[in-house]
């Protein structure tokens, strides 16, 4: 006698501390495995883009802290960039430097959350987790001196930076550069090998190159796959140009190599960072830019490598003090367009851990 | 997944993890030890002087909340304005301290103290004695200023605390 069976609709959040913020997948299962998958998302929608024509050109700096709250440094950087270009407003060589130094920072501690909540997914119940937030809590210090604030930087301005560094951050910052490496070699001999998180990550929710590139994926998740593309290298802006770093890419492009290539970023930011520091020019740290800028008519899109992928502002001006239109490209909201192809398939164990490899913002998706 | 060895890989990684029970703790027990905050620490309230306040409102006009609100009148006597009000509601304020750094006159600073929180929400509004910083009580903080901020005691940060090698 055959038993008549039915695929069940499964609800997976919004509500649920595996989605990292507020994101629903509503998968469809035919016993453990997942045969459709739809996802939902909205719930954290807050109308940036819509509250950015009604404010100045420099009032919207601390709207774009909030957009993907792990990286202020990174929003910042890209907003101030798009308007810059503009504008056309130049930036002294020190600031250029210092951006580049917080933004390197900004990636480290965007990589150790992203790492930290992707092993934590993987059963890991946060003791990594945990080691990589202290590590995050070094870097959270530093931007605490500099700006004034722990999540919200606000640090970023058009044409410079807001004021310059105190006198302890560079000794401090030198410190950290030195401590750094010996606690990735702790993460490394933590995971590396571990034999629950290889069963669990070798080989799942495999992104195919050609499907990463017509997909339009970015950052980590598209070097993961083997495509060697990083914005500081194929479209250098600020001083980028004058670093000596390497584009770590994986082979397969599982959720393993996602992990490997992120742990890989962080040693290439901590490579550049030592570069800036020697580099690292003295003078001013922003520009005569008068509080209200009045950009002539036109529109500017200015794209950076933000942890997440490629972080673009597109800035539309009709010459008066607040921006025409102000649209965000997030890399987040990118990089889950191929969330069902890579879980249909899999089994909900192991999509809960595909989608923590991704490393997604909800504050970044709904915007 | 076919593995050679079974278990290596997590003896290794508990290696790591029974080191860390002869380290130092890298947390404080916060209301007995504190931590000293950074001396540019964005609080969440605003410190203003009264004498060197003149009622412009360009701090107004920044705020992209739109939070300050400032009423003048004209002082026939002194010939300058009289600030009448000066109140912001801190509910609505997101300590982005663009009031502080568009200040023309060194009018108005962020504050030190981070610890505000209040039992009613209409508490949040502060007026001009509250922030007043003739008054003595309100510590301002060294955002934007350095020269308060060389008073100010030096932030603990955790990178100088961990001074073993791991």
């Amino acid at each position: 006698m055959m038993l008549k069976t039915e695929p069940f609709v499964l609800n997976i959040g919004p509500v649920h501390p595996s989605t990292h913020g507020v994101f629903r997948m509503r998968a469809t299962l035919d016993g453990e495995v997942i045969i459709g998958l739809e996802p939902v998302f909205g719930y954290l929608h807050r109308g940036i883009e819509k509250l950015a024509e009604e404010r100045t050109y420099g009032g919207v700096i601390p709207l774009t802290d909030r957009l993907d709250y792990l990286a202020s440094m990174s929003n910042n950087l890209a907003y101030v960039l798009a308007v810059e270009k503009l504008a056309g407003i130049s930036v002294p060589e020190r600031a250029q430097y210092l951006r580049v130094i917080m933004a390197e920072l900004q990636r480290i501690a965007a990589f150790l959350i992203a790492v930290g909540a992707f092993i934590n997914d993987c059963g890991a119940f946060f003791t990594p987790f945990l080691y990589m937030f202290r590590e995050r809590e070094k870097i959270v210090d530093l931007f605490e001196m500099v700006s004034g604030q722990r999540l919200l930087y606000n640090y970023m301005r058009i044409g410079g930076l807001s004021q310059d560094v105190p006198d302890e951050f560079f000794p401090a910052l030198d410190r950290f550069v030195r401590q750094m490496p010996a606690f990735i070699g702790e993460y490394e001999r933590l995971l590396k090998e571990n034999e629950i998180l290889l069963a669990r990550a070798k080989g799942v929710g495999i992104l195919s190159q050609e499907k990463a590139v017509n997909c339009s994926m970015s950052g980590p998740v598209l070097r993961a796959s083997g495509v060697k593309w990083d914005i500081r290298k194929v479209d250098p802006y600020l001083v980028y140009d004058r670093f000596e770093f390497d584009v770590p890419t994986g082979s397969v492009g599982d959720c393993y190599d996602r992990y490997r290539v992120r742990i890989e970023e962080i040693r290439q930011s901590l490579r550049i960072i030592k570069q800036a520091m020697e580099q690292i020019p003295s003078g001013a740290v922003k520009s005569d830019v008068p509080h209200l800028i009045h950009p002539p008519a036109g529109e500017a899109y200015a794209h950076i490598e933000a942890p997440k992928g490629e972080l673009g502002f597109y800035l539309v001006s009709d010459n008066s003090i607040a921006p025409y239109r102000c649209h965000v490209r997030a890399p987040s909201l990118m990089n889950l367009t191929t969330l069902r192809e890579m879980i249909i398939g899999w089994k909900i164990q192991d999509a809960i851990i595909i989608f923590g490899s991704i490393d997604i913002t909800m504050g970044e998706v709904d915007r | 997944m076919k593995f050679e060895h079974y278990g290596i890989g997590i003896a290794k990684g508990l290696t790591v993890t029974i080191r860390h029970l002869f380290r130092h703790p890298v947390t404080v027990q916060h209301p007995e030890q504190r931590l000293n905050t950074s001396r540019r620490i964005r609080g969440n309230e605003l410190v203003w002087s009264r004498d060197r306040c003149t009622g412009c409102a360009t701090c107004a006009k920044t705020c992209p909340q739109g939070v300050i609100q400032i009423v003048t009148s004209v002082d026939l006597v002194g010939n300058k304005y009289e600030v009448a009000k000066y109140e912001v509601d801190t509910g609505y304020c997101i300590s982005c301290g663009l009031c502080v750094e568009s200040c023309p006159y060194g009018a108005l600073f962020m504050g030190y103290a981070y610890e505000r929180a209040k039992y009613r929400r209409n508490e949040l509004v502060q007026g001009k004695e509250d922030m007043m910083l003739e008054s003595g009580k309100k510590q301002p903080s060294g955002y934007f200023y350095p020269e308060i901020a060389r008073e100010l005691p030096r932030q603990t940060l955790l990178v100088e605390r961990i001074t073993e090698k791991a």
